[in-house]
């Protein structure tokens, strides 16, 4: 069949996609308004078609997911499975809250999505750190989070987190449950220990290189950082590095200018995984300050071949410090005209009552399925991404 | 005004008097860091390309460019001829303008051409084309492996690298940004 000048009949045409029969009994699938069923058309440029034997029936080319796609989805409920009974063999409990509350996520840097009179959450730690004053030791929670305006090779506005939480344990526990959860479910969805980025080859077996965010500051991005420098000397240290950063950038802009320019495609170049702990102490979230020096967070961040995995902190428990920390990114929040949340008084009235010392994480499982399945997009391994729908 | 949740590829905007096109760009949230589009800008008028950060938040003006769907008609000299299909008009349109894949581009090709303040400065032609090898030597009995390609010449006088089952008189589908071939269209 030669492609232009064919000829046919239109079967079946549904909003502007047609399914064609050509005069030589091929079937095919173009796009093209204003077509009706049973209209005969000229001079069609077959896009994909078919032997008449090879139709592949009703499912046709627009509606069937690509083969990659499919796997990928297969890939991503091996993963669940995995993890899921990763978490019933150290004794976890499977908790779900609500993704509906009136109190989202206070982060300055996030925007949560309206819905029903209250928001999405945009992470399930509030409510997580409600059961665990409640008398929770060990929970976990597999479940959909919002942010809004979030999209990105990495980030799907509606996309899954995997939080866990272990009472009355340190934060090296946790590294170890992350480092151990993510060989678990790599294994279990590519029969390896390995996970493909693009050309490399990355192990991810435990245990995982380590630096903290001090040493990974001086090695590739040469700027000392102290902690407790105001706002405009971290943005000379910055220059001095030979990074861009604007007068009067906040300490937070001027950190990050220096880690995404230098840092990061530093750690996504490595060859193997790398966790980066004891943040400074203005990037600590909602991470206690070491108890020997306030000028550091327990904190880490995992990474692997490029992808920011998890985020764990050793929790911070003191009520009057977390209202505290509240109001300040409520009142930054405000300045830089950003929506000003409620504050969760009711997670403030948990940590009083006592939360018990512990500690907690948070992964991206779409991130965890995509290193997993070596996908190079999070919508890859999505059933239907936002535009899809 | 656009905001960053509007950057998309071929967003056309205007920065310092000059009409941009957005070619790249990509999400940059790190945790518990400000968000930002790292973008990548080109020129409309001189080609030049440039990345930019825009933080969630800052203003894009656009840029007062046209957008019309044309036909190709046919070369002349070191032009190629197109009629707009909803008027007739016809513009000529230098070759420089489309870049190397100006050579697979068949009579009647359904093409978009920006104008900005009346003037063509950019040429989109399909991402597919269909053309028709008119030469290409008979491929070597045998060697079937798969990466083994030959040269071959399609209806509008282009050379592609073809696989060696591709013969004279065989449709195949051509992917216009890399000038390599992608299929064979069933016979």
């Amino acid at each position: 069949m030669s492609a232009a000048g064919a000829r046919g009949r239109i079967l079946a045409v549904n909003a502007g996609i047609a399914i064609i029969r050509g005069e030589r009994g091929e079937v095919s699938v173009r796009a093209q308004p204003g077509w009706q069923a049973g209209d005969l058309v000229d001079d069609l440029t077959v896009v994909r078609a078919y032997d008449a034997g090879d139709y592949p029936g009703p499912k046709t080319e627009v509606a069937r997911l690509p083969r990659p796609r499919l796997d990928a989805l297969h890939g991503r409920a091996q993963a669940l499975t995995a993890l899921r009974a990763f978490f019933a063999a150290r004794e976890f409990v499977e908790v779900e809250t609500p993704l509906l509350v009136p109190s989202p996520g206070l982060e300055i840097h996030l925007d949560a999505v309206r819905a029903g009179g209250g928001y999405l959450i945009t992470s399930p730690e509030y409510q997580m750190k409600r059961l665990l004053a409640g008398g929770f030791d060990k929970i976990y929670q597999v479940c959909k989070c919002f942010r809004g305006g979030e999209r990105g090779p990495h980030h799907a506005s509606e996309f899954t987190m995997v939080e866990w939480y272990r009472a009355f344990d340190h934060l090296d526990t946790i590294m170890k449950d992350m480092e151990s959860l993510v060989h678990t479910v790599v294994r279990a969805v590519s029969h390896a220990s390995t996970v493909k980025i693009g050309a490399r080859t990355i192990d991810v077996t435990p245990p995982w290189p380590r630096l903290t965010v001090r040493e990974a500051m001086k090695k590739w991005a040469n700027v000392e950082i102290a902690g407790d420098e105001p706002a405009a000397d971290l943005v000379a240290k910055v220059r001095r590095a030979d990074v861009k950063v604007a007068d009067g950038t906040a300490w937070d802009d001027a950190f990050f200018a220096a880690f995404l320019a230098r840092v990061e495609p530093a750690i996504a170049a490595l060859e193997h995984p790398m966790i980066l702990e004891d943040w400074p102490a203005p990037l600590a979230a909602l991470a206690k300050r070491k108890p020997a020096d306030p000028l550091t967070a327990l904190r880490f961040e995992a990474y692997v071949g490029g992808i920011e995995l998890a985020n764990a902190f050793g929790e911070l428990t003191d009520p009057v410090e977390q209202r505290s920390r509240f109001e300040e990114d409520l009142r930054i929040r405000g300045e830089r005209n950003r929506e000003v949340y409620p504050i969760d008084e009711k997670l403030l009235a948990a940590l009083a009552e006592g939360l018990p010392p512990s500690a907690g994480i948070a992964l991206g499982f779409d991130r965890l399925v995509m290193l997993a399945t070596g996908a190079a997009s999070i919508d890859q391994v999505l059933s239907f991404t936002a535009d899809e729908l | 005004m656009y905001d960053t949740s509007d950057i998309r590829k071929g967003l056309k905007v205007l920065m310092d008097g000059n009409p941009f096109t957005v070619i790249e760009f990509q999400f940059v949230k790190p945790g518990k860091g400000a968000a930002f589009t790292r973008t990548k800008f080109k020129n409309l008028l001189t080609g030049a390309v440039f990345e930019r950060n825009i933080r969630s938040g800052e203003k894009l003006e656009p840029a007062n460019v046209e957008t019309r769907d044309m036909q190709f008609l046919y070369r002349e000299a070191g032009d190629l001829v197109f009629m707009d299909q909803t008027n007739y008009e016809q513009v000529s349109i230098s070759i420089d303008l489309i870049g190397a894949s100006h050579d697979l581009m068949k009579d009647n090709l359904p093409c978009t051409v920006v104008f900005f303040n009346e003037r063509p400065v950019d040429v989109t032609i399909p991402t597919f084309v269909f053309l028709e090898v008119t030469a290409s030597e008979p491929g070597v009995k045998g060697d079937t492996s798969g990466n083994v390609t030959k040269p071959a010449t399609v209806e509008t006088g282009a050379e592609v690298a073809v696989p060696l089952f591709i013969r004279v008189g065989d449709t195949i589908k051509i992917d216009t940004r890399t000038h390599e071939y992608v299929e064979r269209v069933a016979k």
